[in-house]
């Protein structure tokens, strides 16, 4: 009986799954390399058609998010995609991008002056099939507005990404996943001087159908890599000598 | 197809101009003077002064003796053209060729015009019955060549529609001065009796030519269709255009957008068949009030599809004033750029930068949000890390250089370096610890310095020593010491963040 009651279960996730709109996922699908993070997924598949929701508090950590954002699109415009990126203050430098596996050149910057007018962009740029995907920097988004982006998303099936930073408040909105990335100090290979790869804790604050949680992930070799055990910081000289 | 030209002498141009502004005018004799030589002399008189006998050319004082009632207005230099400018622009909706005659006439080219408006004769009519109901006086003829229909327009008496082959007779009984002749030569010609061009125009032509010179011969040669005279468009016509005159005048937004549509369908499928796409495209509308109306855009690559190109202009429709209506529309593609034909495959498919489907976003976008918004940037050799990237100036433009992946840059850079204080040791270590708005930071780990030098042959200062630091935090930053230590304190600015 209780592996009956199991496969139950089991299949009403499944049907509940479907009731809620996540078709199963494309033969196509990219993986994001993300790791031990796709698991607390629905389906333990990093969900390209949706909606992502990053905040920031700080400049750093507005500058960290940029970075996994810039992560998360290398796999996904890998095939060739484009991506389109939207701020009202845009501060990214597009040479960095390189650093991450995407080539600056396809991305098209729109740089606006209203918010309003930021999502929507937005909204015009997700409901286009020819892209990779489509970022936004803003400040807030309703429940409308983030209704509208899921239903654009849902059709095309574009990855969008809403970086907020400094939100006034966090509202519940119809994004797929709440994320928030923070740095963390960098270790280099034991016995080498300078700053180790960037490294970050990522938080899944939200996610629908899934598992939050937090993971501490390092961007190395082109990838994202879990940093597994959490090795004692070495007491360092505080900067290296050099010249 | 034969050439046919339409000539019109509007004979109280500027007059008439003055009587539409002021119809209190329309019985009185009044004048326009200009000072030449010390004195007025009257350079336009209206129908009613000219009956009293006076004339253009005459001293104002004269003409005051005659009647001292006489009104004088101040001519402007230029006013006449300027008025046979606009109304040569009007007659844009006529033929897409029309030039202005100093100091009184228009020119048209009407050649395959006239159709349209059911022959010859209402097509005249209609521009004579136009330019007649808004006041001004006029005669136009229409004939082979410009020199005759100018000929009969001014000396012309019952026909003023003189078929090609037929420029001879209708020039027999005109005086000379109907061949468009100098003063000179008209004076000469009516000294020796010939008062009829019939007189000469059978005399030798090395006579001719020997008493009254070259100009004669030509001016006639040009009036008979053997020598080719050309005129000068007003606007110059764009190889791409297409018209579409409207029977009843256009009101509403609806009727616009057929009009659009039909100009497009024909102009796209011109285009198609030349391989060519449009970057602008202008859309003029002539209104029944004499005045054109225009909206245009702009794509960030070649495109003949027409259905996007309508979604362009849709958001500009409603910025067109109707008023009382629009009688022609006029749909011009100023800018075209070759489209090569694969690219017409990937209509549907593709994902990329070439995506048509991108292109048209970007599009529409910059159509509704300003082409100023939209940036791309490609890799420049320049160290200096402002300059490193350049704007692109089309969507597919390739980068002339590869990126640089051997230097770290920053994720966010600031647009201008922010001034921070450290304490660092000397003379090129890293900064131990840096105060940035008001926070101090503990640099636990660090790497440099990279030292760019200042470009010297675009600006001139100090180069930049940059270093990677890390706080205790784990955040990390992108500063730099700006010149040498050289006795004064040299500056810190923090000039990014890294990932």
């Amino acid at each position: 009986m209780p592996a009956t009651r199991s496969d139950i279960i089991h299949q009403l996730q499944k049907d509940i799954l479907l009731w809620q709109g996540f078709t199963p996922p494309a033969a196509t699908a990219v993986p994001v390399g993300l790791g031990p993070v796709e698991a607390a997924f629905p389906r333990g598949v990093f969900p390209a058609a949706a909606v992502h929701e990053l905040l920031s508090e700080t400049a750093e950590e507005a500058a960290v998010t940029s970075g996994f954002v810039a992560g998360l699109l290398s796999p996904l415009m890998r095939r060739g995609g484009a991506c389109i990126w939207i701020s009202a203050t845009r501060r990214l430098f597009p040479p960095a991008l390189k650093a991450f596996g995407v080539e600056p050149e396809r991305v098209i910057f729109i740089d606006l002056n209203r918010e309003k007018e930021v999502l929507w962009a937005m909204e015009e740029a997700l409901q286009c099939e020819g892209l990779a995907a489509v970022v936004a920097e803003v400040k807030e988004i309703s429940f409308t507005a983030s209704r509208r982006l899921q239903l654009a998303v849902e059709q095309s099936r574009v990855t969008g990404l809403v970086l907020r930073h400094q939100p006034r408040d966090l509202n519940a909105n119809a994004c797929m996943a709440r994320w928030r990335i923070r740095p963390v100090a960098s270790e280099p290979e034991p016995g080498m001087p300078g700053v180790g790869f960037p490294r970050w804790q990522v938080e899944l604050l939200k996610v629908r159908n899934g598992k939050p949680g937090s993971w501490l992930l390092e961007w190395s070799a082109g990838r994202f890599c879990p940093v597994l055990e959490k090795r004692v910081a070495q007491p360092q000289a505080p900067a290296r000598k050099t010249g | 197809m034969a050439q046919r030209f339409v000539t019109i002498w509007l004979y109280h141009l500027v007059t008439d101009w003055l009587t539409i502004r002021r119809p209190d005018l329309r019985q009185q004799p009044f004048v326009l003077a200009a000072p030449d030589h010390g004195r007025m002399v009257i350079t336009a008189a209206s129908t009613a002064a000219q009956a009293q006998g006076i004339y253009a050319g005459m001293v104002l004082a004269d003409a005051r003796a005659i009647l001292p009632a006489l009104q004088v207005f101040n001519d402007r230099p230029g006013l006449a053209e300027e008025l046979l400018q606009a109304l040569a622009k009007w007659c844009i909706r006529y033929t897409p060729f029309a030039a202005i005659d100093p100091p009184d006439g228009l020119i048209l080219d009407a050649s395959g015009c006239a159709h349209l408006w059911g022959g010859e004769a209402p097509y005249l009519e209609a521009i004579i019955t136009r330019l007649q109901a808004f006041g001004y006086q006029a005669r136009a003829a229409m004939a082979g060549t410009i020199g005759t229909a100018w000929a009969v327009s001014r000396f012309g008496s019952a026909h003023f529609m003189i078929d090609s082959g037929k420029e001879q007779e209708a020039l027999l009984y005109l005086p000379p001065a109907a061949l468009r002749l100098e003063q000179e030569t008209v004076e000469r010609l009516q000294k020796l009796g010939l008062v009829n061009v019939s007189h000469f125009i059978n005399m030798p032509r090395t006579a001719l030519r020997r008493r009254f010179g070259q100009e004669l011969l030509q001016r006639l040669d040009q009036a008979l269709g053997r020598e080719e005279e050309s005129i000068q468009p007003l606007e110059p016509v764009q190889p791409f255009q297409e018209r579409l005159p409207c029977l009843e005048p256009i009101l509403t937004a609806t009727g616009i957008e057929i009009a659009l549509q039909r100009l497009l369908e024909a102009l796209c499928n011109r285009l198609r068949r030349e391989g060519k796409g449009l970057r602008t495209a202008v859309l003029k509308a002539f209104r029944v009030d004499g005045r054109v109306v225009q909206v245009s855009i702009g794509t960030n690559g070649a495109s003949h599809n027409a259905d996007h190109l309508f979604k362009l202009f849709a958001h500009k429709i409603p910025t067109i004033e109707p008023a009382l209506g629009i009688e022609l529309f006029v749909l011009e593609a100023p800018k075209t750029d070759a489209l090569s034909p694969q690219q017409e495959t990937l209509w549907t498919g593709g994902c990329g930068l070439e995506s048509p489907r991108l292109s048209e976003l970007v599009d529409r976008l910059a159509n509704k949000l300003g082409a100023h918004c939209i940036h791309r940037y490609l890799p420049q050799e320049h160290y200096w890390p402002e300059r490193s990237a350049r704007p692109a100036a089309s969507l597919d433009e390739k980068p002339a250089t590869a990126w640089r992946s051997d230097v770290l840059r920053p994720v966010r850079l600031l647009p201008e370096p922010e001034r921070i204080t450290v304490a660092a040791p000397i003379p090129d270590y890293p900064p131990m610890l840096f105060r940035y708005q008001g926070q101090v930071h503990r640099v636990r780990r660090a790497d440099g310095p990279e030292r760019i030098e200042r470009e010297w042959w675009l600006e001139a200062g100090p180069h930049r020593d940059y270093y990677v630091v890390e706080d205790e935090a784990g955040r990390r930053y992108w500063i730099f010491r700006s010149g040498h230590y050289d006795g004064s304190r040299p500056h810190w600015f923090l000039h990014g963040f890294f990932a």
